[in-house]
């Protein structure tokens, strides 16, 4: 009586435990290659670079001899430049969202650039390199500098900030705008009080990943005039300066084997520093988090 | 009754979403220190008719108000009107509790704060949560989160905030639906001492609890032609027992609706 006979009811759900069966495998076998290239890109990096990661490495200027070459300079470079990107996109694309989700949210106008900023964030990088060069270096005459170099990574990951600062927004509950709403709290006090601590999880979830990309970017700085040499430390916004990822790409286009193991390090430095910076991130976020839940 | 009873009279009151209708030339009395009902099968317009008290149409961007609404004498939707006053003095609970993810205290506290309220912010918060006949379930947790009470006591919160900024009037906007039969009697039972001292409008889908609480009751209507139009108004008893016109006496029998 049964809509399907007894055996090819059989048939078939062997045939479907088979595909279930060949689809965890196939789910499976992706992890293990984007785990395994990780994993051996990471072996290789602390064979060839451990070694060479000392204080003196830390502490020292770039040079022309490999084993006295040191990171200082591009690593102070890179730190500045990526707090400067961080705290201007963290501004221009909090309030940017604030702007498109809250105030002019149900508009033509807020409609039509989310979707050109969904679109910026596929624009080359180099673009925003040449684009620096032009208004921030010289038309703003802040020459080649921590602070044009911080502005034009700003602009790089500001898309990536506004996107989700708007979707933390828009996240939060409706009801509770009404709440506050309710009580007779004017728009910004809404903003202030309500909207911006209950996205702040997810805003910081964004300049995490901002950051991040920012701190790997290395064309358009160097189209934006970055040193590739550097003997100094930055000492003011308006100093000279070069990144790690300059002075990695600098290292490993010697011949010498001695850069190649400098690079290794300047790599392990990187993501060091990349891991703490999200470290910190992640702790700032959990603590607003959880308070009240 | 003359005039000077009533707290809140709408006059060819009419609201549109775009260029659809949703309250067709309603004209309400809302007595003052009373609890007035509006009753009505969904989609009739009654949460749309709350919202003109206190302005909260005003959120939504393609919503449009005809008519007046008069608060003791006052146009609501007069040109020099803020929002912002009218719902300090208006206070509204919502269907579903929302007290803000803070402390109990502060929910309560948030009120008198964006206001500029420089007095003895302790002592209103314990009056106000006091008023809203919960203070014995929370005295000793006023710092623990809001979320943390159970959904008849985060009403019972959401009434102790909105009475904390002191209003005139408060809206519920169908306050019981959420909440379990026991919490919707303690509801209902504060709501009725809260009338010595207020006036409120409670819209509610619940015709017993209509019939339980109230002392006016309007009875809301769509139709195919018309949006939003009120069939009948007057005291709850009449209402409840001996309705003027069929279509009323059709739907609190549960002919409809």
């Amino acid at each position: 009586m049964s809509v399907i006979s007894q055996t090819e009811f059989q048939r078939r759900r062997a045939r479907r435990k088979w595909l279930g069966r060949a689809f965890h495998g196939l789910c499976l076998l992706s992890v293990a290659i984007a785990l395994g290239m990780l994993a051996v890109l990471l072996i290789y990096l602390l064979i060839q670079g451990t070694t060479r990661i000392d204080w003196s490495f830390l502490t020292s200027f770039a040079s022309r001899h490999p084993d006295q070459a040191g990171i200082k300079a591009a690593m102070l470079g890179s730190i500045y430049v990526v707090i400067v990107a961080g705290v201007v996109s963290f501004i221009l694309g909090v309030a940017t969202a604030l702007y498109l989700e809250e105030y002019a949210a149900r508009s033509k106008f807020a409609r039509i650039a989310k979707i050109n900023i969904a679109n910026l964030a596929g624009v080359p990088s180099i673009v925003y390199g040449i684009l620096g060069l032009q208004i921030f270096v010289h038309s703003l005459n802040l020459g080649q500098s921590v602070l044009a170099g911080g502005f034009t990574l700003a602009l790089l990951v500001l898309p990536i900030v506004i996107v989700a600062a708007g979707e933390a927004v828009r996240a939060v509950p409706p009801s509770f705008r009404e709440g506050s709403y309710a009580l007779g709290a004017t728009r910004w006090q809404v903003t202030w009080h309500i909207v911006i601590p209950l996205a702040f999880p997810g805003i910081l979830t964004g300049v995490i990943l901002a950051v991040s990309r920012a701190i790997g970017e290395t064309a358009p700085l160097i189209a934006m005039g970055a040193l590739t040499f550097v003997p100094f430390a930055p000492d003011s916004p308006l100093s000279r300066f070069t990144v790690l990822p300059i002075q990695i790409f600098n290292w490993t286009s010697r011949p010498q084997a001695g850069f190649q193991e400098a690079a290794a390090a300047g790599i392990i430095v990187l993501l060091v520093i990349l891991l703490l910076m999200n470290a910190g991130a992640v702790i700032l976020r959990n603590h607003f988090q959880n308070k009240w839940e | 009754m003359q005039d000077q009873d009533f707290i809140l009279q709408t006059r060819g009151l009419n609201v549109y979403y775009d260029t659809k209708r949703v309250i067709t030339d309603v004209n309400l009395d809302v007595a003052r220190n009373r609890i007035t009902a509006i009753i009505g099968p969904s989609g009739c317009g009654k949460s749309t008719l709350l919202r003109c008290f206190n302005r909260m149409n005003d959120l939504i961007p393609t919503a449009r108000v005809e008519g007046q609404v008069l608060f003791d004498g006052l146009d609501l939707y007069g040109h020099d009107v803020d929002p912002t006053e009218i719902r300090y003095l208006i206070g509204m609970v919502f269907q579903r509790p929302n007290p803000f993810p803070k402390s109990i205290f502060d929910n309560v506290a948030f009120g008198p704060r964006i206001n500029g309220f420089h007095g003895d912010i302790n002592e209103l918060v314990e009056r106000s949560i006091r008023r809203a006949a919960l203070w014995d379930e929370v005295k000793d947790r006023l710092k623990a989160s809001a979320l943390s009470l159970s959904g008849g006591q985060q009403q019972r919160l959401c009434i102790a905030r909105a009475l904390a900024v002191e209003p005139r009037v408060i809206l519920m906007d169908e306050p019981c639906s959420a909440l379990d039969p026991i919490a919707t009697l303690a509801i209902e039972e504060l709501m009725r001492e809260l009338s010595e001292d207020y006036s409120i409008i409670i819209v509610t889908h619940n015709m017993q609890q209509a019939a339980r609480v109230s002392h006016y009751t309007a009875f809301l209507m769509v139709e195919e032609t018309r949006a939003g139009f009120m069939v009948e108004f007057g005291e709850s008893r009449q209402i409840f027992t001996n309705p003027e016109d069929e279509r009323t006496e059709a739907y609190i029998t549960g002919r409809f609706g």
